[in-house]
C-alpha cells in the first residue's frame, strides 16, 4: 500500500523532528533502560560493566527508603494538583465575571507561573524563615500561633510548605486553561437555564462544569505528570530534609546516580519512575482521544 | 539556473550571513587558541569570598600572559555532584576543581583527579601543616594542593558574656552548657547557642567536632562504631542541649550561612562556625554585633581533651580529563602560594606554618591566629572511605531523626551503624 503524496509530504516534514526526538530522548531512554540491568558506575576509570539481570530492580522494590519516597511523591502529587485544580477553577470563575480592571488582574495572574522555579523557591524560603519570615509574623499577629515556627525544619510541616509554594506557582496554569474554556460557553445557555429556574449552583453543575471538564482533565493529567517528577523546588527549598521527609523519587534517582555514583542502580530507579509516569501519560492520551471523538 | 522564490533567496542571504558570523567566530577563537583557557570550579560560601578569588585570579593572569582562567562558583552543596557530572564531559569539563577533604578517597578510586605527588617539592611539604596535607592525600598519593585550611571554632559574643557576669569563654562543652544556661536564665537571648544542623554535610562537621572532644572514633578494627563511646556522647550532648532549650531549635534547618546571620544579628551568644565568620561578624556592614565577636578553639571534655577540632580543609586539584595540566598547576601553585595566601588571610588562613608568626597576617585578628595555632594541630578527620557521601547521608538522616525527637539517640545511631556496616 503506497502512501499518497500528501502523506509522504507530511512524513518528510516530520522527519527532522523525529530525528531530533530519537537522539535527545530516544537514545538516553534506551541507554538508561540498558544501564538499569548493569552494575555500571559513574567513574573516570575504564571499568567493565556487568550484566546483573533484575538484581537492581529486586533492590528497588524491596528498598524501604524508596517506598517511603514513592508514597511521599504520591502525596505531593495528589495534594498539590488537587489544590491547584480547586484554586484554578475558583480563580477562573472569578476572573470570568465582568468587573473593572479585569484585564489587569488577568495579566497579573500569570506572574507566579512565569517566575522561574528558583526565584519562587527562594521567595518562599524567605517567607517561611523561622526567625525573620513574614509567614511567622503574620500568623503571630493574627494570634494563630504563639511562637515562631520552623516550617521547613519540622517533618510534619516541611512537605506541606513545599506544596504550598508549588501550588502558588502552578495554579495559574489551571486557571488560564479553565478561563479559556469558560469564554467559549455561549451566554444563551445561562439565559435558558435561568428561564428554566436554575440557581447558580445548578447552573455551575449543568452548564459550566460540562463545558470545562475536557480542558480541566487535560490540565489535571499534565500537572500530575509534572508533579510526580518534582525535583527542583525540593532541591532548592529543603534538599530532601528534614530527616528525609521531603525526599521525592526524582531526588532519590539523582542521589543514587550523582552522589553515590551508582549509574546502574540509579537507572533502575529512574526506569521505575518513568514507567509510573508512563501510566499517567497513557491516561492523558486516552483523555485526548475521547475528547476529539466527542468534539 | 532556476530562479529561486523570494523567501528562498532571503534564506540564502541569511545562511550567508550566518556563515560569515561563524567565520568571524572561528577567527576570534583562532587568535585566542594560541593562549590557554582554564576552567576552574569554586564554591560560593565560607572561606575566600568570590571577590577574593576573582582578584587572586586577576593577579595570576597579569603575571602569566597567555593563560586565561574562567571561574565558576557553585554552592558547597552542589560542588561534589558538579565535579562528578563534569567528569563525564571529557576535556570540555573543568581543569581545576576545589574539593573537600572527604572526597579524595572516592575521587582517587574513580580516577577523577590527577595524581600530583610528583609536582610537590619536599621543601614545600615541610613548610605546610600536616593537617593540610591529609586533606589532599589518599593512600600516600596527593591529588591536589591544600588551599583552605579550616576548622570550626567556638564564637562568642563578648558583651553578652559580660552582661551575664561570665569572666572567660568556656574551655569544656560542660562549661558551655553552664554558661548558656546563665545567659538564657538572665533573658539575654532566648536560645544562646546556634549550630548548622540541617540535613547536609554541615551537621557532620558539628557532630564530628564533638566526637573529637569526647575522644571518640568512627571505626574500630575496620568496623563502624557510631553507636558507641564518644560518638554516643556527642549525640547525647546535641540532643540534651536542644531539650534544655539552650540550642536554637531552628539549627535543624540551618547551614553555616544561617548560623552567621543569626549570630551577626545578636540572636545567639555562642556559635560553632568556620574561620570566615570571624571577620564578617566583626564587620559593621555585615553584622549588628561588630566589635563584640571573639573566638576560641572548640572546647574539650574534662579529663579527655583540652580542645577539639574537625578537619574542614579543602584542596585544589587537576581533573583527570584536563589537557592543560601544566598550566592548571601553575594556577594552583600561584593561588596556594604563601604571598597570595598571606595577602588574603582575612576569610581563610594560610596553609603555611610560618605565616602564623607573620605580624602582617595576624594584624587585627590576633585571637583568630591564637585559636588557629591550637586548633590546626588537632584537626580530626571525618571517615576516609570511597563511599563517604553515602555514609554521610546515612548519618545526616539519623542524626536529624534523633534531634527532631523521632527516635532515641540509641535507636538512631544503631540504625546508622547497621546501614554503615553494609557499605563496602
Amino acid at each position: 500500500m503506497g502512501l499518497s503524496s500528501r502523506e509522504r509530504q507530511a512524513w518528510a516534514l516530520l522527519l527532522p523532528l523525529l530525528v531530533i526526538i530519537a537522539t535527545v530522548t530516544g537514545y538516553p531512554l534506551i541507554n538508561t533502560f540498558r544501564l538499569s540491568f548493569t552494575d555500571a558506575s559513574l567513574t573516570g576509570r575504564n571499568v567493565a560493566q556487568h550484566w546483573v539481570g533484575f538484581e537492581n530492580y529486586a533492590y528497588v522494590f524491596t528498598d524501604p527508603d524508596f517506598g517511603d519516597a514513592f508514597r511521599r511523591t504520591l502525596y505531593f502529587t495528589f495534594v498539590s494538583v488537587g489544590a491547584e485544580i480547586l484554586l484554578g477553577v475558583l480563580v477562573a470563575l472569578l476572573l470570568n465575571r465582568e468587573f473593572r480592571g479585569r484585564t489587569a488582574v488577568r495579566a497579573l495572574l500569570v506572574l507566579p507561573w512565569a517566575l522561574p522555579t528558583i526565584v519562587n523557591a527562594m521567595m518562599w524560603r524567605l517567607i517561611y524563615n523561622p526567625e525573620f519570615g513574614s509567614l511567622n509574623a503574620l500568623l503571630l499577629q493574627l494570634g494563630l500561633i504563639d511562637s515562631y515556627q520552623s516550617w521547613l525544619g519540622t517533618p510534619g510541616t516541611a512537605m506541606n510548605m513545599v506544596i504550598l509554594a508549588d501550588v502558588w506557582k502552578n495554579y495559574p496554569l489551571v486557571a488560564i486553561i479553565v478561563l479559556a474554556a469558560l469564554q467559549t460557553i455561549p451566554r444563551e445557555l445561562y439565559e435558558a437555564a435561568s428561564i428554566d429556574g436554575a440557581g447558580p449552583w445548578l447552573k455551575f453543575w449543568k452548564v459550566t462544569f460540562p463545558a470545562i471538564l475536557g480542558p480541566l482533565s487535560v490540565a489535571l493529567v499534565l500537572r500530575m505528570i509534572e508533579a510526580f517528577k518534582v525535583f527542583d523546588i525540593i532541591y532548592l527549598m529543603t534538599r530532601g530534609g528534614p530527616a528525609d521527609s521531603t525526599k521525592s523519587v526524582s531526588f532519590f534517582v539523582y542521589q543514587e546516580s550523582f552522589a553515590y555514583l551508582r549509574a546502574g542502580s540509579g537507572a533502575s530507579y529512574a526506569v521505575t519512575v518513568t514507567l509510573t509516569s508512563a501510566v499517567m501519560i497513557a491516561a492523558y492520551i486516552m483523555l485526548l482521544r475521547r475528547q476529539s471523538s466527542t468534539a | 539556473m532556476k530562479r529561486l522564490p523570494a523567501w528562498r533567496r532571503g534564506l540564502g542571504h541569511a545562511a550567508l550571513g550566518l556563515a560569515a558570523l561563524i567565520g568571524a567566530g572561528t577567527l576570534a577563537a583562532g587568535t585566542a587558541a594560541a593562549d590557554t583557557t582554564l576552567n576552574a570550579l569554586f564554591m560560593k560560601q565560607a572561606a575566600y569570598s568570590e571577590d577574593d578569588v576573582r582578584s587572586m585570579t586577576k593577579d595570576f593572569e597579569a603575571a602569566n600572559p597567555g593563560i586565561k582562567v574562567n571561574l565558576e562558583f557553585v554552592p558547597y552543596e552542589a560542588l561534589h555532584d558538579k565535579i562528578v557530572a563534569a567528569a563525564g564531559a571529557g576535556a570540555q569539563g573543568y581543569d581545576v576543581v576545589l574539593f573537600d577533604t572527604i572526597w579524595p578517597a572516592e575521587f582517587a578510586k574513580n580516577g577523577f583527579l590527577q595524581d600530583v605527588t610528583g609536582r610537590i617539592s619536599a621543601d614545600d611539604t615541610a613548610k605546610v601543616f600536616d593537617g593540610a596535607w591529609s586533606t589532599v592525600t589518599y593512600e600516600d598519593k596527593r591529588y591536589g594542593m591544600p588551599w583552605i585550611l579550616d576548622t570550626k571554632y567556638l564564637f562568642y559574643n563578648k558583651d553578652m558574656l559580660k552582661k551575664a557576669g561570665i569572666a572567660a569563654p568556656p574551655k569544656t562543652w560542660a562549661e558551655l552548657t553552664e554558661q548558656a544556661k546563665i545567659i538564657k536564665d538572665k533573658g539575654i537571648v532566648k536560645f544562646p547557642i546556634v549550630w548548622s544542623w540541617a540535613q547536609a554535610e554541615a551537621i557532620i562537621c558539628d557532630y564530628g567536632t564533638l566526637v573529637d572532644a569526647y575522644k571518640g572514633e568512627f571505626y574500630q578494627d575496620g568496623k563502624p562504631i557510631f553507636d558507641k563511646g564518644g560518638s554516643m556522647d556527642a549525640v547525647n550532648y546535641m540532643e540534651q542541649s536542644l531539650k534544655d532549650g539552650l540550642s536554637n531549635p531552628n539549627s535543624r534547618e540551618y547551614l553555616e550561612e544561617d548560623v552567621r546571620k543569626i549570630f551577626s544579628n545578636g540572636d545567639a551568644a555562642f556559635a560553632l562556625n568556620w574561620t570566615y565568620m570571624y571577620n564578617l561578624a566583626n564587620d559593621p556592614k555585615e553584622s549588628k554585633v561588630a566589635g563584640q565577636v571573639d573566638l576560641v578553639p572548640a572546647p574539650g571534655v574534662a579529663g579527655k581533651t583540652e580542645a577539639s577540632a574537625i578537619n574542614g580543609s579543602m584542596g585544589l586539584g587537576i581533573t583527570a580529563n584536563s589537557t592543560h595540566a601544566d598550566d592548571a598547576w601553575k594556577y594552583i601553585a600561584f593561588i596556594t602560594s604563601q604571598p597570595v595566601q598571606n595577602k588574603y588571610a582575612k576569610l581563610s588562613l594560610p596553609i603555611w606554618k610560618s605565616s602564623y608568626d607573620d605580624p602582617a597576617v595576624a594584624k587585627g585578628q590576633e585571637s583568630l591566629i591564637a585559636a588557629a595555632k591550637v586548633s590546626i594541630g588537632l584537626m580530626f578527620p571525618r571517615p576516609t572511605t570511597p563511599s563517604y557521601t553515602e555514609l554521610s547521608n546515612i548519618l545526616q538522616k539519623n542524626l536529624q531523626q534523633i534531634l527532631l525527637g523521632q527516635v532515641t539517640p540509641e535507636q538512631g545511631m544503631q540504625t546508622a551503624n547497621t546501614a554503615a556496616e553494609r557499605l563496602h
